[in-house]
């Protein structure tokens, strides 16, 4: 279904929009105070986007360096080429463990992999640690945004949840009250677990290392207590040197939420002695995007989230309405790179009002890359019936000044003596909640000819 | 004397001719001699941003021949300046469409960076509350951005400001977009109307009895949900003010 279509479903609801409107600006206005209060911040964002450029460029070699690193660190590197084979390769650690009971961080790879549909499918049990991703997961739905992934839900719902799958008490949506319960759920399955899988915010190239960031430790929780840690990582969370790495972590959680850092920065390189650690790193579309050039710099995000928060669309219209697994104005310009028949009505669910691009935290031109998916979209016929049918009409008139001048008059002639209830008819989508503008008796061109030339 | 190409936008010629007369005559009193060509039509946005800019040929060619030989091209579109500063182009006249680009001007940006107005002989005794339409706004840079961390300005309130007995209102979000986005009012049209009236509201709220703005497409937007729902406040383009419009 296109963006317009499950929108108009969401707006139906208009108190709750509201409420979702207005939760994600006070999100936003966090992280307008947050970052004002670094006065290098935009020498920050032009830092962390030029660092990714060289990471974009040499990124064969920076692989390479990172998996020789982690190697002699005593890890075990494995190479997917698409969400299918990351998945196998976990499936198969897995299985060499026999393991049953697997505690999970939060990772949009994973989410991106459908890595929970397949491992429980397969007779698993994959829990998801983040409370956030808990709610969801217990609601059998996908995340809704990629840091606040229960953002969709009010309170009392989660409640509801709760009551039905942890058996807290019938009504009770006391903030406090869920958080603790949830915490002691949780509690057993982490110490149960056989194995734990975390996503991956850094990896770095010279040290072979990688960084997970989390505000409930969770991550930290799991991978502690299991005797097996599976990191998946996309190829392009790499960066060069650990003396870059601050450059990001500074601008990531003030970008996320408007926190100086997230509670949890935790920095993982060897396993354990009675730990074995595995790091999967994940192709799944991106050196294809990488060979994109108009669109490889959506390659950049470190998924902080800001331009869902500061979007006036997403705002208004939820994570579901995007249908994809990241949602928003990043997700619309990384969802056609993988289905653009699938998303072909991303590109088009934004003003190009340009608000993401200057909240990216690594400059991605998000709304520039919109514009150009629709180029791409148009270009390979992909465009609707109507659209090229009107378009065409429009571009004919306008490459004529007669037959403009004319149709112009006449248009106007016709607005000024129909009837309104005939000019706001159905298939005037312009007229169903707005009036049309007063047409003039006469076009300025018609007036500038009479007065001054 | 600055010899000046009025570039009228295709809706502002059809719709809002009396925003055309304001600017010519903006100019004029500002001591420019302006001229517009008379075969102009339209910039191509509409097509372009839908995604045809790969069949704007024709379009394109059209706005070079109207607009060559000018020392500035000066628009009160914030939107349609920035469709020709970054996607006019010609495969067989680059040159004259590099050209074009760079002469081409917003009427605030004219007025603020190249004639450098410094008093206003208007008065416009009224509240009024700036819509920074985004492509002006983050586009052409006629602002800063709530987003970006740099000294805040912004040369349409800095200029409105030269006007007498106006009161510029603050505004919740004086950045957020109105929801008006070309083919997006009609594609995405409930959303568009939310955007609409949230953004209406936030005028309202600050008790703005004109909505004033550099796009006219924005301000038609949201001129047709305040005619539809009877809401108390007006729109005015920047232009009809600061050229010494009444309500």
């Amino acid at each position: 279904m296109s963006h317009a279509k499950l929108t108009e479903e969401f707006l139906k609801n208009e108190p709750k929009t509201d409420w979702h409107n207005e939760t994600l600006w006070w999100v936003r206005s966090k992280r307008d105070v947050s970052s004002k209060g670094i006065p290098e911040w935009e020498e920050l964002r032009s830092l962390a986007s030029q660092i990714k450029d060289n990471v974009l460029s040499n990124i064969g070699n920076y692989l390479q360096e990172f998996e020789k690193n982690a190697l002699a660190n005593g890890v075990h590197v494995h190479w997917a080429e698409d969400g299918k084979e990351h998945n196998r390769i976990v499936q198969s650690i897995i299985e060499k463990h026999n393991a049953q009971r697997i505690v999970k961080s939060k990772s949009i790879l994973t989410e991106e992999c459908h890595l929970n549909q397949h491992l429980e499918s397969n007779g698993f049990d994959v829990v998801d640690t983040d409370l956030g991703e808990r709610i969801v997961q217990f609601a059998k739905q996908p995340p809704s945004h990629i840091v606040l992934p229960a953002i969709h839900m009010k309170r009392e719902e989660v409640s509801e949840l709760f009551h039905e799958h942890i058996q807290t008490e019938k009504g009770n949506s006391d903030p406090q009250y869920l958080t603790e319960a949830a915490r002691n759920h949780l509690r057993e399955k982490f110490l149960k677990a056989d194995i734990a899988i975390t996503g991956v915010n850094f990896g770095i190239a010279e040290t072979g290392g990688f960084v997970v960031c989390t505000n409930e430790g969770n991550a930290d929780m799991g991978v502690h207590l299991a005797p097996v840690h599976i990191a998946c990582m996309g190829i392009e969370k790499l960066i060069p040197k650990f003396e870059h790495l601050g450059v990001f972590t500074r601008l990531l959680a003030r970008s996320a939420t408007g926190q100086a850092i997230t509670n949890y920065t935790s920095h993982f390189h060897q396993p354990r002695p009675d730990q074995e650690m595995h790091i999967i790193l994940v192709d799944n579309g991106r050196t294809k995007q990488l060979a994109r050039e108009k669109f490889r710099n959506s390659l950049k995000c470190i998924r902080c989230g800001a331009c869902m928060n500061t979007c006036p669309i997403y705002r208004r219209s939820g994570g579901y309405s995007y249908d994809a697994t990241v949602p928003g104005p990043i997700g619309s310009i990384l969802s056609p790179g993988f289905d653009l028949k699938k998303h072909k009505s991303l590109p088009f669910a934004s003003t190009l009002c340009g608000s993401c691009s200057d909240v990216c935290p690594v400059k991605i031109n998000i709304h520039e890359q919109l514009y150009e998916w629709r180029q791409v979209i148009a270009e390979n016929g992909l465009d609707d019936m109507p659209k090229r049918f009107s378009m065409n009409i429009a571009r004919k008139v306008l490459s004529s000044p007669k037959v403009y001048f004319t149709l112009g008059k006449i248009a106007r002639k016709s607005l000024s003596i129909l009837p309104k209830s005939l000019i706001n008819n159905p298939l005037n989508a312009w007229g169903k909640q707005r009036d049309l503008p007063n047409p003039p008796k006469e076009s300025f061109k018609e007036w500038y000819k009479k007065n001054r030339s | 004397m600055t010899k000046v190409a009025l570039f009228i936008p295709c809706y502002v010629d059809q719709f809002y001719p009396q925003v055309g007369i304001a600017t010519l005559e903006l100019l004029e009193k500002l001591g420019c001699e302006v001229e517009y060509p008379m075969n102009q039509t339209c910039c191509g946005q509409p097509t372009a941003n839908s995604g045809y800019a790969h069949q704007n040929k024709e379009i394109d060619d059209l706005f070079i021949k109207n607009f060559s030989g000018y020392d500035y091209i000066v628009c009160p579109s914030g939107s349609c300046s920035l469709h020709v500063k970054d996607h006019l182009h010609s495969d067989s006249n680059e040159k004259e469409a590099q050209q074009i680009r760079s002469k081409t001007y917003e009427l605030v940006e004219f007025l603020h960076d190249v004639l450098k107005v410094d008093t206003l002989k208007t008065t416009f005794p009224y509240k009024v509350g700036l819509h920074a339409s985004c492509h002006g706004l983050r586009g052409l840079k006629l602002g800063s951005s709530t987003e970006r961390n740099i000294p805040p300005f912004n040369k349409t309130a800095e200029l409105l400001s030269k006007v007498e007995n106006i009161q510029l209102v603050d505004l919740d979000q004086p950045t957020e977009c109105c929801g008006f986005g070309g083919t997006f009012a009609v594609l995405e049209e409930a959303l568009s109307v939310k955007m609409g009236k949230d953004r209406i509201k936030d005028h309202v709220k600050h008790e703005a009895q004109v909505i004033a703005g550099n796009d006219m497409s924005c301000l038609m937007h949201m001129e047709g949900i305040i005619n539809r729902d009877g809401l108390p406040i007006k729109v005015k383009h920047v232009a009809e003010i600061l050229n010494g419009t009444t309500l």
